[in-house]
This record gives structure tokens, C-alpha cells and sequence, in this order.
């Protein structure tokens, strides 16, 4: 048999289509190299095998009373542990949460399970989705499959590890300032932000709710596609959701052909602080893109270099309002409740214990951000760089179809090297903050390893919001000349684990 | 722009409930300090005439119907309840003695 954790998404929904496998040998291959690696690389802090091969039973029951199947039927999936599962343990990462078991589905949640996708588990994180290294998850750190003493990026590592070390071919991530692009890019894997209000956000649990976006994470752009298109779509229940259709994605990944295309090099990403090998193979990208028959060109963003003093005002802000439900009242963990004590005292004795130190620190800073004497100086003013960030990207976009830039500034560095020091891993999310500011679509896709360490390096492609299919359109066609040149996809290239 | 002392941590911590640890207000006083004079650049478009932007979508008061539709049970509802009693939420004395 065939190595079946090594299949792409799609080849497996076809392989089960067929009748070539059935899910629940998909699912139980999967279950199996989750046993074998996991302890190695904890991308998973729950693994749900009795509801995962009970899904892909009913796929198979499916198949053979003759029902049509979707293109994602039967397909593993590893979910980032932000989404609620209806009966399955749901904690963000966070002590707080720790056994909490939710009443209901996220409609990601319900999406997938309508679509016939098989969750394996829920996948390891930064606490609350803080963090771009996933070691602030109260759970342990997740090591990168590329090396195992290395960050596999945040806050959704668990998502990014698990499909690099093949326990899963699909992930879900959130991306607020990057979590799922930055990890995407430090694990060589694809991973995309569609347009803010497209993916629902009911069942997520918020941390910045004007910046949250769930999307799909792959190792190939068609495969993000088809779960793109499977979790997108208008939700009445998001008073954020958008009401049009979802951009042509699968379609577009299709395509590849970007001939004709202008394309926009954003000329404040680099200098100081980029990794000679990062600029090494995002140039070579953009000569590529050339050399395919696109049209490249300087663009200039002045207003991105405020983009990270901006994001980390904005998302504490709305974090230290969101996370103010955490009360030890109605879920969660409850610490100090001996009959002697004030609700306000157990609850701050409960958060003091059941909250990591960055969420505390953000908590903080969001708190000091919205206080009455620094509103106007530190909020106000973050408010108005927002605004000017968009008109950037509109001014651009009325130029080029699509912006790039490296990911990151830099290739997975080593765990604990920025673990206390906050500033440094907030310059991790320098080139991905800008879109979640304006709301528009992002997507991360391998396009290399940085000659001095062997780690990958990701492009990233910037379209205008509800254009997601641009992303596809040109993440598909560069994949498919860099698989060409490599003679294979880089995570081949992966050690063995 | 001014730094953050300890004692204003101290108060900070207060506000959002939180019931930090001495060496904790130590290490938050002088990380967040940094932090914010780092994030302090954003004040360089203070004084610029420019609106601020709150959420990317122009979305207000989004309504829906008011109809009676399925909902969590009282026992759903209450499942993950630190302490519920005769089907609500048990909680801390919430006012004082006297």
C-alpha cells in the first residue's frame, strides 16, 4: 500500500471516492503516525480517535449506499484548539480552560463535519492565540518537524507541525497578526488569512475581534483551496460576516498561469533585521514571477512600518475586553472559592492562576492602552494608523493585482531564545500584521530553505479584501515552477522524524 | 511620552482582576515598559487629521430576526459551571456581610 500520510488532500478525497482506500484506513494511517511522532513534536493536545474514525465510518457508509461524496470527504484534518467541538475538550492553550467541554460546534466546526472531514484532534497553541512561537501554550511547546529545537511559528504551530510531519493533510489556523502565515512559513507549509468577515468567527473564541480571521493551512495551494471554499461563506451568525459569494479559489489555484499579472514588491519589507537567506529566496521568487510573465513592481507603504506599534495596541485593547468572560462564574476553572471569599477576589485569584504571563502582559497593556489619561495617545492614535495602513494597500492595489514580501523576516529560530523577551517575538508578525489591520487576504507558501540554516523560508502574497482567488491564482503558479525546478515538493526534504 | 512605574502595573492588574505576584510586578513593570516605549511611535500621527478605523468591515447594528429558534438546555448551558445549583450559576458572595 501506498503511503497514505503522504497524500495530498485531494489525492486522498479521490483515492476514497474511488474506492482505491477507504477513510477509515486514511483515518486510522493518520491515528497511527500521530501515535508514532507525537510525543516528538506535540502539535496535538487532544486526539479524538473514537469521533475521528467514527466520521470517516459514516464517509464510508456514505460511499457505499451510492451518495454523492464532497471534494473534501473523508479527508483528516488537525483544528486548532480556538474552535469549539460540541462533547470534544476545547482549552486555547490556557489553564483557564483546561477540561472545559463545550455544548456546542463552532460553525467552522459544523462546516467541516458537513463537508465530511475527519477531525483527528485539536492542535496545540499560544494561549489565547497569543504568541508567534506556540511556547506559550500552558501545555508544553511544539517543536518543528525542520528541527525539533525549533519554533514551528504561532500561535497555530500545532496546526503548522502536524501538517509537516504529515499527522495531518489539512490544519485550521486563526490569524490575527500572522498566526497562520507565520507558522505556515517555518514549517514549509501553505497557509492562508482570507478576507476578514468571510470565514465565520461564531465558536471562535475571540481574542482581537477585528483582526480574528480562521483559515485553512495545507501543504499544497489547491488543498487550502478546497477548505477554503468548504469553510467560507456568509454566517447570520457573525454580525461580521460578509453576505457575498467566497472568490473562485479552487479555480484559481488551477490556473496557474500569471501572465499578465502585476504584481507589487512592498519596498518596506526588507533591510535591518531580514535573514540574508529569507531576501536570498523571496528575490529569487520575484524573479520567477518575472520570468512566468508577470509584470513586477516597487511599491511603497510608508505607513506599514507603524503596523506593529499599532497591532500591539489594537489587539491587547480588544484582548483585555475579550477576556474579561474568563470570570470563574459560568466555564472554566474556578481557584480560592472556600466560602470566605468575594466573587471579585476568586476571580482574580482564578485568573492570576490560570492565565500564562503574555496573556497577563497583554491584559495589561490593553488595559493601560484604553485608561482614560492615554486613550487619545495610544488607542486614538493606533485607530489612525489603521486608517492610513488601508489607504496604502488601496493606493497600491490601484496599481498591482497583488502585493509580496518575504513572511517573515526570519527562519525558525530556536525555542527559548525570544521566549521572555516580548519585543523580539513580536517582530516575528512585522510583514503579516498589516493585512489583518486592513481586513484583506494573505497567503504563506514555501519558496525555499535559507542557505545558512536548511529551514524553510515563505512568500507572501497579499491580495485586495474579497479577491482571495488572487492569492490561489499566484501561490499555485509559483508552487508548481518551484516543484518543477526541485523535482519535488520542498517538505520531501524534511528530515525524517 | 512617559514610561509605566510598578505601582501603576499594580493598579492596572486591579482593574482587570487579576491578583499578580510581587516578583510578577517586577518583571511586567520593566517588559512593559519597553513595550510601550516601543509601540509609543504610533503617537508620531496624533495631531494628523486622519479618522480612526475601529473594524475593517462599515458594518453597524447588524440585526436579525427575533424568533424563537433551538437553544443550549439549562443542563448544556450549565455543563462546564464551576458550581450550579436548582439550574443556575452558583457564584462567590458577590456583595458584602453587612
Amino acid at each position: 500500500m501506498t503511503d497514505l500520510i503522504r497524500y495530498t488532500a485531494a489525492e486522498t478525497a479521490a483515492a476514497i471516492a474511488t474506492g482505491e482506500v477507504s477513510a477509515a484506513e486514511v483515518t486510522q494511517a493518520h491515528l497511527d503516525r500521530i501515535d508514532a511522532v507525537d510525543k516528538k513534536v506535540n502539535a496535538f493536545l487532544h486526539v479524538d480517535t473514537e469521533g475521528a474514525l467514527a466520521a470517516a465510518r459514516a464517509v464510508d457508509a456514505k460511499r457505499a449506499k451510492g451518495e454523492e461524496l464532497g471534494p473534501l470527504a473523508g479527508v483528516p484534518l488537525a483544528l486548532k484548539d480556538v474552535f469549539t467541538t460540541k462533547g470534544v475538550p476545547t482549552t486555547c492553550g490556557s489553564k483557564i480552560l483546561e477540561g472545559w467541554i463545550p455544548p456546542y460546534d463552532a460553525t467552522l466546526t459544523s462546516r467541516l463535519k458537513d463537508a465530511g472531514v475527519v477531525i483527528l484532534g485539536k492542535t496545540n497553541m499560544d494561549e489565547f492565540a497569543m504568541g508567534s512561537s506556540t511556547e506559550n501554550s500552558a501545555y508544553g511547546a511544539t517543536g518543528n518537524p525542520w528541527d525539533l529545537s525549533r519554533i514551528p511559528g504561532g500561535s497555530g504551530g500545532g496546526s503548522a507541525a502536524a501538517l509537516a510531519a504529515f499527522e495531518a493533510p489539512l490544519a485550521i489556523g486563526t490569524d490575527t497578526g500572522g498566526s497562520i502565515r507565520q507558522p505556515g512559513a517555518v514549517t514549509g507549509t501553505v497557509g492562508v488569512k482570507p478576507t476578514y468577515g468571510s470565514v465565520s468567527r461564531y465558536g471562535l473564541v475571540a481574542f482581537s475581534s477585528s483582526l480574528d480571521q480562521g483559515g485553512p493551512c495545507a501543504r499544497t495551494v489547491l488543498d487550502a483551496a478546497l477548505l477554503h471554499e468548504a469553510i467560507a461563506g456568509y454566517d447570520p451568525m457573525d454580525s461580521t460576516s460578509i453576505n457575498a459569494p467566497v472568490p473562485a479559489v479552487v479555480e484559481a489555484a488551477k490556473l496557474r498561469d500569471v501572465r499578465g499579472m502585476r504584481i507589487g514588491v512592498v519596498k518596506e519589507f526588507a533591510g535591518e533585521g531580514y535573514q540574508a537567506g529569507v531576501m536570498q529566496r523571496f528575490n529569487e521568487s520575484v524573479e520567477l514571477l518575472r520570468e512566468l510573465g508577470a509584470e513586477v513592481v516597487e511599491v511603497s507603504c510608508p505607513s506599514f512600518t507603524l503596523a506593529l506599534p499599532a497591532y500591539y495596541l489594537i489587539a491587547p485593547s480588544e484582548a483585555s475586553s475579550n477576556l474579561a468572560r474568563f470570570d470563574a462564574m459560568r466555564y472554566g476553572l474556578r481557584v480560592g472559592d472556600d466560602g470566605t471569599r468575594s466573587a471579585e477576589d476568586v476571580t482574580a485569584l482564578t485568573r492570576e492562576a490560570g492565565f500564562g504571563p503574555e496573556v497577563k502582559r497583554r491584559i495589561i497593556l490593553g488595559t493601560y492602552a484604553l485608561s482614560s489619561g492615554y486613550y487619545d495617545a495610544y488607542y486614538g492614535s493606533a485607530q489612525k494608523v489603521r486608517t492610513l495602513i488601508s489607504r496604502d494597500f488601496d493606493a497600491a492595489f490601484a496599481g498591482v493585482d497583488v502585493l509580496i514580501s518575504p513572511t517573515t523576516p526570519t527562519t525558525a529560530f530556536p525555542i527559548g531564545e525570544r521566549a521572555d523577551d516580548p519585543m523580539a517575538m513580536y517582530l516575528a508578525d512585522l510583514c503579516t500584521i498589516p493585512s489583518n489591520l486592513a481586513g484583506n487576504a494573505a497567503m504563506s507558501l514555501p519558496c525555499g530553505l535559507a542557505p545558512e540554516d536548511n529551514l524553510p523560508v515563505g512568500l507572501q502574497i497579499i491580495a485586495p479584501a474579497m479577491a482571495d482567488d488572487r492569492l490561489y491564482r499566484v501561490g499555485g503558479a509559483v508552487e508548481a515552477a518551484l516543484n518543477d525546478k526541485w523535482g519535488h515538493p520542498l517538505l520531501e526534504e524534511a528530515p525524517a522524524l | 511620552m512617559p514610561g509605566i512605574t510598578r505601582e501603576e502595573v499594580a493598579h492596572l492588574a486591579r482593574l482587570s482582576r487579576l491578583e499578580l505576584q510581587a516578583e510578577e510586578l517586577d518583571h511586567f513593570a520593566e517588559q512593559l515598559d519597553v513595550i510601550i516605549g516601543a509601540v509609543a511611535r504610533v503617537s508620531e500621527v496624533a495631531g494628523q487629521d486622519v479618522p480612526p478605523t475601529s473594524h475593517p468591515l462599515p458594518l453597524t447594528n447588524v440585526m436579525r430576526a427575533d424568533e424563537v429558534r433551538p437553544s443550549l438546555t439549562p443542563d448544556q448551558a450549565l455543563s462546564g459551571a464551576p458550581a450550579a445549583e436548582e439550574q443556575r450559576f452558583r457564584v462567590p458572595q458577590i456583595l458584602g456581610e453587612d
